[in-house]
């Protein structure tokens, strides 16, 4: 399995590390929504088919990424910075968005 | 200052090695600069901070992943976004930036005890390298000057290319002597020099 990072270009998965789901939205610190939190917690979509992850590319440029991966084919369908302002820096946008 | 000792010293036998009978395919060396800075640029201060190395080193950085530059004595890349690793053959370059990186503009951190530099030169260069990372090492892949970050199994490595077949390898001192001899076995079929 390939991921192609923004920055590094297309890497072995070994180089990277899954950071969970992307579709998590963590409520504010503040909150006193349990279910809110219980969502954050424990509710997962568990799809069969494309899956927003946050993926880090831990033996590389350390950035974390936002991955659009297919959990029946293991297909990597989209890949981008999770912070999403270093969009001048990637040298591999293309391929990025292919 | 006081004086450094190489790590690598233990298995650092300079002449001949491997399968040189019919000629030295590459050669391997420890480059010991004096410096070994990590910069990095808060968000949107990336070019101020491109601008402040050209100004402490005379480095001008090309734009784009992974650039880098070389001039012998002094080099730069790339190797994240915002960050960049620049090395010296002189001691002291941290002194240099202090003043022309301010806070506003990112971080300085002096490396230079906790990397150690070797550098693999030759035609079998690339065909050495290959067989530790998982990248492309042709030259219009990774042409002069630039770097890449990757790792081999867990021992993390910043890779700049030099010349058109000389690459300099940044690891931690730490895991510096484990690669070095993996890289002396991994260059024994074809025939090595250690300089």
């Amino acid at each position: 399995m390939l991921i192609t990072c923004p920055y590094c270009g297309p890497r072995d998965v070994i180089e990277f590390t899954y950071q969970g789901d992307g579709n998590r939205q963590r409520p504010q610190p503040s909150s006193q929504d349990l279910d809110a939190w219980n969502a954050y917690v424990y509710d997962r979509l568990n799809p069969a088919g494309d899956h927003n992850e946050i993926w880090q590319h831990s033996g590389g440029c350390r950035a974390h990424l936002r991955v659009v991966r297919n959990t029946l084919t293991h297909e990597i369908s989209s890949s981008g910075f999770a912070r999403g302002d270093h969009k001048a820096a990637a040298r591999h946008k293309s391929e990025a968005k292919s | 200052m006081v004086e450094r000792q190489s790590p690598l010293e233990p298995e650092y036998y300079p002449g001949s090695h491997g399968n040189f009978e019919h000629g030295v395919d590459v050669i391997l060396s420890e480059t010991r600069p004096g410096s070994i800075l990590q910069l990095a640029a808060w968000p949107g201060e990336e070019k101020r901070l491109m601008s402040a190395i050209y100004k402490a080193t005379g480095l001008a950085l090309p734009d784009g992943a992974g650039g880098g530059v070389t001039d012998g004595a002094r080099s730069a890349f790339g190797f994240a976004p915002g960050k960049f690793t620049v090395v010296d053959e002189a001691e002291g370059l941290a002194a240099a930036f202090s003043g022309v990186v301010t806070p506003a503009i990112g971080t300085v951190t002096d490396l230079s005890h906790g990397r150690t530099a070797m550098r693999i030169a030759g035609p079998k260069a690339e065909w050495v390298l290959a067989k530790f990372f998982a990248i492309d090492f042709a030259l219009p892949a990774f042409p002069i000057g630039a770097g890449r970050s990757t790792t081999h199994h867990d021992v993390f490595a910043q890779i700049q290319r030099t010349g058109a077949d000389q690459f300099d390898i940044y690891v931690f001192r730490s895991f510096a002597r484990s690669f070095w001899k993996a890289l002396c076995h991994a260059s024994e079929e074809v025939g090595y020099e250690v300089q």
